[in-house]
Protein backbone atom coordinates (compact mmCIF):
# COMPACT_ATOMS: atom_id res chain seq x y z
CA UNK A 1 0.00 0.00 0.00
CA UNK A 2 0.99 3.42 -1.01
CA UNK A 3 1.65 5.80 1.78
CA UNK A 4 0.76 9.37 0.48
CA UNK A 5 3.13 12.25 1.97
CA UNK A 6 2.02 15.14 3.25
CA UNK A 7 2.72 17.62 0.16
CA UNK A 8 0.59 15.12 -2.25
CA UNK A 9 -2.69 16.58 -2.96
CA UNK A 10 -5.61 14.31 -2.81
CA UNK A 11 -7.01 14.52 -5.72
CA UNK A 12 -3.80 14.53 -7.46
CA UNK A 13 -3.80 12.12 -10.93
CA UNK A 14 -1.89 9.49 -9.51
CA UNK A 15 0.84 11.56 -7.57
CA UNK A 16 1.32 14.35 -10.89
CA UNK A 17 -0.19 16.97 -9.11
CA UNK A 18 1.82 18.23 -6.06
CA UNK A 19 0.78 20.91 -3.45
CA UNK A 20 3.14 23.43 -2.73
CA UNK A 21 3.44 26.14 0.00
CA UNK A 22 4.69 29.20 -0.92
CA UNK A 23 5.08 31.22 2.02
CA UNK A 24 4.17 31.89 4.70
CA UNK A 25 7.73 33.91 5.14
CA UNK A 26 9.88 33.10 1.68
CA UNK A 27 12.47 35.75 0.56
CA UNK A 28 10.36 35.90 -3.05
CA UNK A 29 7.21 36.67 -1.68
CA UNK A 30 8.44 40.31 0.21
CA UNK A 31 6.04 40.00 3.12
CA UNK A 32 4.25 37.46 4.67
CA UNK A 33 1.27 35.55 2.60
CA UNK A 34 0.81 32.18 2.15
CA UNK A 35 -0.32 30.56 -0.94
CA UNK A 36 -1.11 27.24 -1.30
CA UNK A 37 -0.28 26.36 -4.95
CA UNK A 38 -1.53 22.85 -6.99
CA UNK A 39 0.75 22.67 -9.03
CA UNK A 40 1.75 20.34 -12.05
CA UNK A 41 5.32 20.05 -12.82
CA UNK A 42 6.07 24.18 -12.79
CA UNK A 43 2.68 25.10 -14.29
CA UNK A 44 0.19 26.57 -11.19
CA UNK A 45 -3.52 24.52 -11.47
CA UNK A 46 -4.72 26.53 -8.91
CA UNK A 47 -3.94 28.82 -5.97
CA UNK A 48 -5.38 29.86 -2.65
CA UNK A 49 -4.45 32.45 -0.60
CA UNK A 50 -4.44 32.81 3.10
CA UNK A 51 -3.84 36.56 4.38
CA UNK A 52 -3.74 37.97 7.99
CA UNK A 53 -0.31 37.07 10.15
CA UNK A 54 -0.13 40.69 10.22
CA UNK A 55 -3.58 41.84 10.92
CA UNK A 56 -3.49 44.35 13.82
CA UNK A 57 -6.80 45.08 14.24
CA UNK A 58 -6.60 49.32 12.99
CA UNK A 59 -10.27 49.46 12.76
CA UNK A 60 -11.38 48.23 16.01
CA UNK A 61 -8.12 50.01 17.91
CA UNK A 62 -9.07 53.21 15.75
CA UNK A 63 -12.84 53.32 17.53
CA UNK A 64 -10.88 53.86 20.46
CA UNK A 65 -8.27 56.59 19.68
CA UNK A 66 -9.02 60.56 18.77
CA UNK A 67 -8.80 61.61 15.36
CA UNK A 68 -5.29 62.85 15.72
CA UNK A 69 -4.08 59.26 17.19
CA UNK A 70 -5.40 57.41 14.40
CA UNK A 71 -2.81 59.25 11.76
CA UNK A 72 -0.07 56.49 13.25
CA UNK A 73 -2.36 53.63 12.73
CA UNK A 74 -2.44 54.65 9.02
CA UNK A 75 1.35 54.66 8.58
CA UNK A 76 1.38 51.12 9.00
CA UNK A 77 -0.95 50.48 6.43
CA UNK A 78 0.90 50.87 3.50
CA UNK A 79 4.35 51.52 4.86
CA UNK A 80 5.95 52.25 1.46
CA UNK A 81 3.84 55.34 1.27
CA UNK A 82 2.85 56.44 4.73
CA UNK A 83 2.68 60.66 3.93
CA UNK A 84 -0.07 59.63 1.35
CA UNK A 85 -1.94 57.29 4.14
CA UNK A 86 -1.53 60.18 6.83
CA UNK A 87 -3.07 63.30 4.56
CA UNK A 88 -5.63 60.77 3.41
CA UNK A 89 -6.41 60.60 7.19
CA UNK A 90 -6.12 64.30 7.89
CA UNK A 91 -8.24 65.27 4.85
CA UNK A 92 -11.17 63.00 5.97
CA UNK A 93 -10.82 64.83 9.06
CA UNK A 94 -10.78 68.35 7.86
CA UNK A 95 -13.78 67.29 5.68
CA UNK A 96 -16.03 66.41 8.80
CA UNK A 97 -14.83 69.20 10.72
CA UNK A 98 -15.14 71.58 7.41
CA UNK A 99 -11.47 72.52 7.50
CA UNK A 100 -10.47 74.26 4.56
CA UNK A 101 -6.94 74.73 4.39
CA UNK A 102 -4.43 77.59 2.70
CA UNK A 103 -2.95 77.06 -0.63
CA UNK A 104 0.67 77.11 0.97
CA UNK A 105 -0.61 73.97 2.73
CA UNK A 106 -2.11 71.94 0.35
CA UNK A 107 0.75 72.81 -2.35
CA UNK A 108 3.46 71.11 0.73
CA UNK A 109 0.98 67.79 0.97
CA UNK A 110 0.87 67.52 -2.88
CA UNK A 111 5.03 67.67 -3.02
CA UNK A 112 5.13 65.57 0.13
CA UNK A 113 2.25 62.81 -1.45
CA UNK A 114 4.34 63.15 -4.86
CA UNK A 115 7.58 62.77 -3.03
CA UNK A 116 6.42 59.21 -1.38
CA UNK A 117 4.36 58.23 -4.86
CA UNK A 118 7.88 58.31 -6.35
CA UNK A 119 9.41 55.72 -3.21
CA UNK A 120 6.07 53.55 -3.45
CA UNK A 121 6.62 53.10 -6.81
CA UNK A 122 10.61 52.78 -6.88
CA UNK A 123 10.65 50.59 -3.68
CA UNK A 124 7.89 48.51 -6.24
CA UNK A 125 9.68 48.40 -9.94
CA UNK A 126 13.55 48.21 -8.65
CA UNK A 127 11.98 44.87 -6.80
CA UNK A 128 10.45 43.58 -10.24
CA UNK A 129 13.96 44.09 -11.34
CA UNK A 130 15.43 41.16 -8.49
CA UNK A 131 12.68 38.98 -9.04
CA UNK A 132 13.88 38.88 -12.80
CA UNK A 133 17.39 38.74 -11.47
CA UNK A 134 18.38 42.56 -12.02
CA UNK A 135 19.76 43.50 -8.68
CA UNK A 136 21.97 46.32 -9.41
CA UNK A 137 19.07 48.42 -9.97
CA UNK A 138 17.46 48.08 -6.98
CA UNK A 139 20.54 49.36 -5.23
CA UNK A 140 20.96 52.17 -7.01
CA UNK A 141 17.64 53.02 -6.50
CA UNK A 142 17.31 52.74 -3.12
CA UNK A 143 19.92 55.40 -2.83
CA UNK A 144 17.53 57.40 -4.04
CA UNK A 145 14.91 56.22 -1.89
CA UNK A 146 17.19 56.97 0.91
CA UNK A 147 17.02 60.63 -0.27
CA UNK A 148 13.80 60.94 -0.30
CA UNK A 149 13.40 59.44 3.36
CA UNK A 150 16.04 61.97 4.28
CA UNK A 151 13.61 64.56 3.49
CA UNK A 152 10.72 63.30 5.06
CA UNK A 153 13.15 63.35 8.01
CA UNK A 154 14.04 67.18 7.52
CA UNK A 155 10.02 67.59 7.21
CA UNK A 156 8.88 65.38 10.24
CA UNK A 157 11.50 63.88 12.07
CA UNK A 158 10.48 60.24 10.57
CA UNK A 159 11.36 58.64 7.81
CA UNK A 160 9.47 55.01 7.41
CA UNK A 161 6.34 55.50 9.20
CA UNK A 162 6.00 59.45 8.90
CA UNK A 163 3.21 60.42 11.03
CA UNK A 164 3.39 63.35 8.50
CA UNK A 165 1.29 66.71 9.41
CA UNK A 166 -1.42 67.62 11.29
CA UNK A 167 -4.94 67.69 10.88
CA UNK A 168 -5.46 71.06 9.34
CA UNK A 169 -2.23 71.59 7.98
CA UNK A 170 1.67 71.21 8.02
CA UNK A 171 3.41 71.11 11.82
CA UNK A 172 6.24 72.58 10.36
CA UNK A 173 7.16 75.19 7.37
CA UNK A 174 9.73 73.74 5.02
CA UNK A 175 13.37 74.09 6.56
CA UNK A 176 16.23 75.92 4.46
CA UNK A 177 17.63 72.18 4.51
CA UNK A 178 14.80 70.69 3.10
CA UNK A 179 14.37 73.58 0.47
CA UNK A 180 18.50 72.42 -0.41
CA UNK A 181 18.25 68.47 -0.25
CA UNK A 182 14.69 69.08 -2.53
CA UNK A 183 16.50 71.16 -4.99
CA UNK A 184 19.45 68.87 -5.00
CA UNK A 185 16.72 65.27 -5.54
CA UNK A 186 15.00 67.24 -8.19
CA UNK A 187 18.28 68.23 -10.38
CA UNK A 188 20.46 64.93 -9.97
CA UNK A 189 17.58 62.41 -9.46
CA UNK A 190 15.73 62.33 -12.73
CA UNK A 191 19.47 61.41 -14.81
CA UNK A 192 20.07 58.30 -12.42
CA UNK A 193 16.51 57.19 -12.83
CA UNK A 194 17.27 57.08 -16.09
CA UNK A 195 20.29 54.87 -16.26
CA UNK A 196 18.00 52.39 -14.17
CA UNK A 197 15.42 53.17 -16.71
CA UNK A 198 18.19 52.45 -19.29
CA UNK A 199 19.03 49.07 -17.23
CA UNK A 200 15.14 47.85 -17.78
CA UNK A 201 12.59 49.15 -19.97
CA UNK A 202 14.23 48.13 -23.06
CA UNK A 203 16.67 44.99 -21.72
CA UNK A 204 15.69 42.31 -24.08
CA UNK A 205 15.55 39.66 -20.72
CA UNK A 206 13.67 41.54 -18.90
CA UNK A 207 10.95 42.13 -21.61
CA UNK A 208 10.49 38.31 -22.56
CA UNK A 209 10.52 37.80 -19.12
CA UNK A 210 7.40 40.33 -18.09
CA UNK A 211 5.62 40.49 -20.95
CA UNK A 212 2.66 38.53 -20.99
CA UNK A 213 3.20 37.36 -16.98
CA UNK A 214 -0.16 37.69 -14.91
CA UNK A 215 -2.13 39.84 -17.15
CA UNK A 216 -5.40 40.91 -16.39
CA UNK A 217 -8.43 42.51 -18.46
CA UNK A 218 -9.75 45.45 -18.04
CA UNK A 219 -13.51 43.92 -17.63
CA UNK A 220 -11.66 41.81 -14.73
CA UNK A 221 -9.89 44.06 -13.26
CA UNK A 222 -12.37 46.91 -12.40
CA UNK A 223 -14.80 43.46 -11.47
CA UNK A 224 -12.23 42.79 -8.93
CA UNK A 225 -12.40 46.59 -7.79
CA UNK A 226 -8.93 47.38 -9.22
CA UNK A 227 -7.22 51.06 -8.94
CA UNK A 228 -4.40 52.26 -9.15
CA UNK A 229 -1.25 51.61 -10.96
CA UNK A 230 -2.52 48.17 -11.65
CA UNK A 231 -6.14 49.25 -12.93
CA UNK A 232 -4.29 51.91 -15.22
CA UNK A 233 -1.95 48.86 -16.73
CA UNK A 234 -5.16 47.30 -17.68
CA UNK A 235 -6.06 50.49 -19.73
CA UNK A 236 -8.51 51.94 -17.35
CA UNK A 237 -7.76 55.89 -16.83
CA UNK A 238 -9.13 56.32 -13.30
CA UNK A 239 -6.89 58.11 -10.67
CA UNK A 240 -8.78 59.46 -7.68
CA UNK A 241 -6.41 62.92 -7.92
CA UNK A 242 -7.93 63.75 -11.66
CA UNK A 243 -11.27 62.23 -10.76
CA UNK A 244 -12.20 63.40 -7.51
CA UNK A 245 -9.11 66.52 -7.06
CA UNK A 246 -7.98 66.93 -3.82
CA UNK A 247 -5.46 69.12 -1.84
CA UNK A 248 -5.47 71.49 -5.19
CA UNK A 249 -4.52 68.40 -7.70
CA UNK A 250 -6.69 70.00 -9.94
CA UNK A 251 -3.98 72.77 -10.77
CA UNK A 252 -1.13 70.72 -11.40
CA UNK A 253 -1.04 69.64 -15.22
CA UNK A 254 0.00 66.01 -15.17
CA UNK A 255 -1.09 62.89 -17.75
CA UNK A 256 -2.32 59.29 -16.34
CA UNK A 257 -0.39 56.85 -18.13
CA UNK A 258 -2.31 53.77 -18.70
CA UNK A 259 -1.14 50.21 -20.42
CA UNK A 260 -2.76 48.18 -22.71
CA UNK A 261 -2.15 44.40 -21.48
CA UNK A 262 -2.41 44.50 -18.05
CA UNK A 263 0.49 42.89 -17.81
CA UNK A 264 3.61 42.45 -15.16
CA UNK A 265 5.63 44.53 -18.27
CA UNK A 266 2.53 47.33 -18.06
CA UNK A 267 2.39 47.39 -14.87
CA UNK A 268 5.98 48.41 -14.59
CA UNK A 269 5.93 50.90 -17.52
CA UNK A 270 3.28 52.75 -15.78
CA UNK A 271 5.00 53.31 -12.48
CA UNK A 272 7.84 54.39 -14.15
CA UNK A 273 6.15 56.77 -16.10
CA UNK A 274 3.80 57.56 -13.20
CA UNK A 275 7.24 58.61 -10.94
CA UNK A 276 8.14 61.32 -14.08
CA UNK A 277 4.76 62.81 -13.69
CA UNK A 278 5.49 63.15 -10.06
CA UNK A 279 8.55 64.94 -10.72
CA UNK A 280 6.58 66.70 -12.99
CA UNK A 281 3.96 67.56 -10.63
CA UNK A 282 6.57 68.38 -7.77
CA UNK A 283 8.24 71.13 -10.46
CA UNK A 284 4.80 72.41 -10.72
CA UNK A 285 4.11 72.54 -7.08
CA UNK A 286 7.42 73.78 -5.77
CA UNK A 287 7.81 76.53 -8.38
CA UNK A 288 4.71 78.02 -7.55
CA UNK A 289 4.27 77.29 -4.05
CA UNK A 290 2.33 80.61 -2.97
CA UNK A 291 2.99 82.53 0.66
CA UNK A 292 1.10 82.32 3.28
CA UNK A 293 0.35 80.38 6.55
CA UNK A 294 0.89 76.53 6.40
CA UNK A 295 -1.39 75.27 8.39
CA UNK A 296 -5.63 76.13 8.92
CA UNK A 297 -6.53 78.66 11.59
CA UNK A 298 -8.52 75.64 13.18
CA UNK A 299 -7.43 76.58 17.12
CA UNK A 300 -9.47 73.77 18.29
CA UNK A 301 -7.41 70.68 16.14
CA UNK A 302 -4.21 71.98 15.56
CA UNK A 303 -1.55 72.57 18.02
CA UNK A 304 -0.49 75.67 19.40
CA UNK A 305 2.98 76.97 19.03
CA UNK A 306 5.23 75.41 21.68
CA UNK A 307 6.60 78.49 23.11
CA UNK A 308 3.40 80.46 23.42
CA UNK A 309 1.94 77.21 25.11
CA UNK A 310 4.40 78.08 27.95
CA UNK A 311 3.46 81.92 28.33
CA UNK A 312 0.00 82.40 27.18
CA UNK A 313 -2.85 80.97 28.83
CA UNK A 314 -5.27 80.55 25.77
CA UNK A 315 -2.62 78.42 24.18
CA UNK A 316 -2.23 76.45 27.23
CA UNK A 317 -5.85 75.81 27.16
CA UNK A 318 -6.18 74.77 23.50
CA UNK A 319 -2.94 72.72 23.91
CA UNK A 320 -4.69 70.72 26.47
CA UNK A 321 -8.31 70.66 24.85
CA UNK A 322 -6.31 69.68 21.70
CA UNK A 323 -3.84 66.85 23.74
CA UNK A 324 -7.22 65.19 25.35
CA UNK A 325 -9.37 65.35 21.89
CA UNK A 326 -12.07 67.50 24.67
CA UNK A 327 -13.34 69.63 21.10
CA UNK A 328 -16.65 68.89 19.82
CA UNK A 329 -16.85 67.26 16.19
CA UNK A 330 -19.96 67.08 13.76
CA UNK A 331 -22.07 64.06 13.81
CA UNK A 332 -22.14 62.42 10.88
CA UNK A 333 -20.53 60.34 8.28
CA UNK A 334 -17.63 61.47 5.49
CA UNK A 335 -15.91 59.51 2.71
CA UNK A 336 -13.14 60.81 1.74
CA UNK A 337 -10.25 58.51 -0.82
CA UNK A 338 -6.81 59.47 -1.80
CA UNK A 339 -5.23 57.75 -4.72
CA UNK A 340 -1.97 56.21 -2.19
CA UNK A 341 0.67 54.30 -4.11
CA UNK A 342 -1.30 51.24 -4.78
CA UNK A 343 -4.69 52.99 -5.41
CA UNK A 344 -7.78 54.46 -4.53
CA UNK A 345 -6.95 54.60 -0.39
CA UNK A 346 -10.63 55.37 1.12
CA UNK A 347 -11.31 56.37 4.47
CA UNK A 348 -15.31 55.92 5.43
CA UNK A 349 -15.48 57.74 8.99
CA UNK A 350 -19.13 57.51 10.98
CA UNK A 351 -18.73 60.16 13.61
CA UNK A 352 -20.63 60.14 16.72
CA UNK A 353 -19.46 63.41 18.20
CA UNK A 354 -17.57 61.58 20.35
CA UNK A 355 -13.93 62.22 20.81
CA UNK A 356 -12.89 59.26 18.69
CA UNK A 357 -14.72 57.92 15.54
CA UNK A 358 -17.67 55.71 15.84
CA UNK A 359 -16.20 53.55 13.06
CA UNK A 360 -13.68 53.69 10.81
CA UNK A 361 -13.43 51.49 7.78
CA UNK A 362 -10.41 51.92 5.64
CA UNK A 363 -10.77 50.76 1.85
CA UNK A 364 -7.48 49.43 1.80
CA UNK A 365 -6.45 48.73 -2.21
CA UNK A 366 -4.06 45.80 -1.76
CA UNK A 367 -6.88 44.14 0.26
CA UNK A 368 -8.93 44.24 -2.77
CA UNK A 369 -7.20 43.72 -5.85
CA UNK A 370 -4.69 40.81 -4.09
CA UNK A 371 -8.12 38.61 -3.89
CA UNK A 372 -7.58 38.55 -7.93
CA UNK A 373 -4.00 36.79 -7.58
CA UNK A 374 -4.81 32.89 -7.60
CA UNK A 375 -7.29 33.80 -11.20
CA UNK A 376 -4.03 35.72 -12.35
CA UNK A 377 -1.29 32.96 -12.32
CA UNK A 378 -3.76 30.14 -13.36
CA UNK A 379 -1.88 28.06 -15.58
CA UNK A 380 1.09 30.11 -15.14
CA UNK A 381 4.43 28.67 -14.10
CA UNK A 382 5.60 29.50 -10.75
CA UNK A 383 8.45 31.95 -11.27
CA UNK A 384 5.78 33.98 -13.17
CA UNK A 385 4.08 34.06 -10.13
CA UNK A 386 6.33 35.63 -7.85
CA UNK A 387 6.97 37.95 -10.84
CA UNK A 388 3.20 38.82 -11.07
CA UNK A 389 2.78 39.29 -6.96
CA UNK A 390 6.01 41.61 -7.08
CA UNK A 391 4.62 43.87 -9.98
CA UNK A 392 1.00 43.55 -8.58
CA UNK A 393 2.90 45.62 -5.30
CA UNK A 394 1.17 44.02 -2.75
CA UNK A 395 2.37 45.75 0.81
CA UNK A 396 1.25 43.11 3.49
CA UNK A 397 0.88 46.27 6.33
CA UNK A 398 -1.88 47.36 3.97
CA UNK A 399 -3.63 43.98 3.06
CA UNK A 400 -3.90 43.10 7.00
CA UNK A 401 -3.92 45.92 8.22
CA UNK B 1 -27.63 63.54 -12.43
CA UNK B 2 -27.91 64.60 -9.18
CA UNK B 3 -29.65 63.06 -6.25
CA UNK B 4 -32.95 64.09 -6.73
CA UNK B 5 -33.01 63.03 -9.91
CA UNK B 6 -31.79 59.21 -8.73
CA UNK B 7 -34.42 59.27 -6.57
CA UNK B 8 -36.88 59.74 -8.93
CA UNK B 9 -35.56 57.56 -11.16
CA UNK B 10 -35.10 54.95 -8.27
CA UNK B 11 -38.97 55.38 -7.54
CA UNK B 12 -39.90 55.08 -10.94
CA UNK B 13 -37.69 51.91 -11.95
CA UNK B 14 -38.09 50.04 -8.64
CA UNK B 15 -40.85 51.31 -6.56
CA UNK B 16 -40.70 51.23 -2.98
CA UNK B 17 -37.03 50.08 -2.68
CA UNK B 18 -35.77 53.02 -1.13
CA UNK B 19 -37.10 53.00 2.48
CA UNK B 20 -35.61 55.83 3.15
CA UNK B 21 -33.01 58.25 2.02
CA UNK B 22 -30.49 61.27 3.14
CA UNK B 23 -27.96 63.05 1.63
CA UNK B 24 -25.05 62.46 4.31
CA UNK B 25 -22.77 64.98 5.80
CA UNK B 26 -19.99 64.51 3.01
CA UNK B 27 -23.08 65.24 0.75
CA UNK B 28 -23.01 61.91 -0.73
CA UNK B 29 -26.76 60.18 -0.90
CA UNK B 30 -27.33 57.29 1.21
CA UNK B 31 -30.17 55.11 0.35
CA UNK B 32 -31.93 52.59 3.25
CA UNK B 33 -32.97 49.24 1.45
CA UNK B 34 -34.08 45.83 2.67
CA UNK B 35 -32.22 42.62 2.15
CA UNK B 36 -34.80 41.63 0.26
CA UNK B 37 -34.76 44.26 -2.37
CA UNK B 38 -30.76 44.69 -1.92
CA UNK B 39 -29.33 42.39 -4.69
CA UNK B 40 -32.07 43.98 -7.25
CA UNK B 41 -31.01 46.98 -6.26
CA UNK B 42 -27.41 46.54 -6.66
CA UNK B 43 -27.86 45.26 -9.96
CA UNK B 44 -30.05 47.65 -11.25
CA UNK B 45 -28.21 50.38 -9.83
CA UNK B 46 -25.10 48.81 -11.73
CA UNK B 47 -26.79 47.52 -14.78
CA UNK B 48 -29.14 50.56 -15.59
CA UNK B 49 -27.91 53.09 -18.41
CA UNK B 50 -28.94 56.20 -16.71
CA UNK B 51 -27.69 54.82 -13.55
CA UNK B 52 -24.54 53.30 -14.07
CA UNK B 53 -22.64 52.90 -10.99
CA UNK B 54 -20.36 50.26 -12.40
CA UNK B 55 -17.77 49.92 -9.35
CA UNK B 56 -18.06 48.62 -5.95
CA UNK B 57 -16.28 50.75 -4.48
CA UNK B 58 -16.24 49.21 -0.76
CA UNK B 59 -18.78 47.66 1.70
CA UNK B 60 -18.50 47.74 5.11
CA UNK B 61 -20.60 46.44 8.11
CA UNK B 62 -21.19 48.95 11.51
CA UNK B 63 -22.51 47.92 14.56
CA UNK B 64 -25.26 50.14 16.28
CA UNK B 65 -25.94 48.33 19.54
CA UNK B 66 -28.85 50.52 20.36
CA UNK B 67 -30.31 50.59 17.87
CA UNK B 68 -32.86 47.58 18.62
CA UNK B 69 -33.96 45.11 15.86
CA UNK B 70 -31.72 46.94 13.69
CA UNK B 71 -28.20 46.44 15.54
CA UNK B 72 -26.21 45.99 12.37
CA UNK B 73 -26.22 47.90 9.15
CA UNK B 74 -24.74 46.76 5.98
CA UNK B 75 -22.41 49.73 4.03
CA UNK B 76 -22.40 49.61 -0.17
CA UNK B 77 -19.82 52.30 -1.73
CA UNK B 78 -20.87 52.29 -5.23
CA UNK B 79 -19.40 54.41 -7.56
CA UNK B 80 -20.20 55.96 -11.31
CA UNK B 81 -16.88 56.54 -12.98
CA UNK B 82 -18.39 58.01 -16.56
CA UNK B 83 -20.25 60.78 -14.27
CA UNK B 84 -18.10 60.26 -10.99
CA UNK B 85 -21.01 60.24 -8.86
CA UNK B 86 -20.93 58.31 -5.31
CA UNK B 87 -23.84 57.19 -3.71
CA UNK B 88 -24.28 54.41 -0.61
CA UNK B 89 -26.47 51.80 0.09
CA UNK B 90 -27.21 51.17 3.42
CA UNK B 91 -29.56 48.05 4.97
CA UNK B 92 -29.97 47.27 8.80
CA UNK B 93 -30.31 43.70 9.75
CA UNK B 94 -31.35 42.58 13.76
CA UNK B 95 -27.87 40.77 15.32
CA UNK B 96 -30.07 37.64 15.54
CA UNK B 97 -30.94 37.11 12.08
CA UNK B 98 -27.72 38.62 10.30
CA UNK B 99 -28.29 37.38 6.97
CA UNK B 100 -27.98 39.01 3.73
CA UNK B 101 -28.23 38.08 0.15
CA UNK B 102 -24.08 37.85 -1.61
CA UNK B 103 -23.17 40.48 -4.04
CA UNK B 104 -20.18 38.33 -5.46
CA UNK B 105 -22.65 37.58 -8.02
CA UNK B 106 -22.88 41.26 -9.42
CA UNK B 107 -19.06 42.03 -8.28
CA UNK B 108 -16.10 39.35 -7.60
CA UNK B 109 -14.53 41.91 -5.64
CA UNK B 110 -17.46 41.20 -3.19
CA UNK B 111 -15.47 38.11 -2.23
CA UNK B 112 -12.82 39.55 0.35
CA UNK B 113 -14.75 42.71 1.30
CA UNK B 114 -17.67 40.15 2.63
CA UNK B 115 -15.60 37.62 4.17
CA UNK B 116 -13.86 40.45 5.83
CA UNK B 117 -17.13 41.98 7.17
CA UNK B 118 -18.51 38.23 8.28
CA UNK B 119 -15.02 37.92 10.06
CA UNK B 120 -15.34 41.24 12.21
CA UNK B 121 -18.95 41.61 12.42
CA UNK B 122 -20.73 38.16 11.81
CA UNK B 123 -22.87 39.21 8.89
CA UNK B 124 -23.57 36.10 7.34
CA UNK B 125 -23.75 36.99 3.21
CA UNK B 126 -25.85 33.82 2.19
CA UNK B 127 -24.64 32.67 -1.04
CA UNK B 128 -21.00 33.35 -0.50
CA UNK B 129 -19.12 30.75 -2.20
CA UNK B 130 -16.28 30.52 0.69
CA UNK B 131 -17.21 32.47 3.60
CA UNK B 132 -14.62 31.60 6.03
CA UNK B 133 -12.84 34.36 8.40
CA UNK B 134 -9.98 35.85 6.37
CA UNK B 135 -8.08 38.40 8.58
CA UNK B 136 -8.79 36.71 11.93
CA UNK B 137 -7.63 33.09 13.26
CA UNK B 138 -9.59 30.33 12.10
CA UNK B 139 -10.95 29.11 15.74
CA UNK B 140 -12.05 33.04 16.96
CA UNK B 141 -15.33 32.60 18.53
CA UNK B 142 -16.68 36.23 18.70
CA UNK B 143 -16.71 38.56 16.20
CA UNK B 144 -14.76 41.20 17.37
CA UNK B 145 -15.70 44.26 15.97
CA UNK B 146 -19.05 44.60 17.47
CA UNK B 147 -19.16 47.57 20.38
CA UNK B 148 -19.31 44.83 23.37
CA UNK B 149 -15.87 43.82 22.60
CA UNK B 150 -13.94 46.09 24.27
CA UNK B 151 -10.25 47.00 22.87
CA UNK B 152 -8.80 47.09 26.67
CA UNK B 153 -9.63 46.47 30.24
CA UNK B 154 -12.51 46.61 30.26
CA UNK B 155 -12.38 48.19 34.51
CA UNK B 156 -10.31 51.31 33.22
CA UNK B 157 -12.15 54.01 34.08
CA UNK B 158 -9.21 56.84 33.17
CA UNK B 159 -10.35 57.48 29.58
CA UNK B 160 -13.91 57.24 30.94
CA UNK B 161 -15.68 60.12 28.70
CA UNK B 162 -18.12 60.89 31.50
CA UNK B 163 -15.14 62.07 33.95
CA UNK B 164 -14.52 65.07 30.77
CA UNK B 165 -18.21 65.90 30.87
CA UNK B 166 -19.13 64.03 27.39
CA UNK B 167 -21.02 60.98 26.75
CA UNK B 168 -18.62 59.29 24.83
CA UNK B 169 -18.69 55.29 24.33
CA UNK B 170 -15.45 54.05 25.83
CA UNK B 171 -15.91 53.18 29.68
CA UNK B 172 -20.09 52.53 28.98
CA UNK B 173 -21.16 49.16 29.32
CA UNK B 174 -23.13 47.44 26.64
CA UNK B 175 -25.03 44.60 27.20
Amino acid sequence: MQVKSYFSSLDSIEGELATLNLGPTHPATHGIFQNVLKMDGERIVSAEPTIGYIHRAFEKIAEHRPFYQVTPLTDRLNYCSSPINNMGWHMTVEKLIGCELPKRAEYMRVIIMELSRIADHLVCNTVIGVDTGALTGFTYMFQERERIYELFEEVCGSRLTTNIGRIGGMERDFTPTFHKKLKDFLKTFPARFEEFTGLLERNRIFMDRCIGAGPISAERAMAYGFTGPNLRAAGVDYDVRVMSPYSSYGDFDFIIPVGNQGDTYDRFIVRQEEIRQSLRIIHQAYDNIPEGEYHADVPDFYLPDKPDVYTKMEALIYHFKVVMAEVPVPIGEVWHSVEGGNGELGFYLISDGGRQPYRLHFRRPCFIFYQAYPEMIKGSMLSDAILTMSSMNVIAGELDA
Amino acid sequence: MDSEQILAQLAEKMPGAAISSEIAHDGILNIHTTREQIIDLLQLLRDDAQFGFNFLTTLCAIHYPDNAGQELCVVYHLHNWPQNIRIRVKIFLPKDDPHVPTATGLWPTANWMERQEYDFFGVIFTGHPDLRRILNVDDMEVFPMRKEYRLEDGTRTDKDDRFFGRDGHVGRSFE
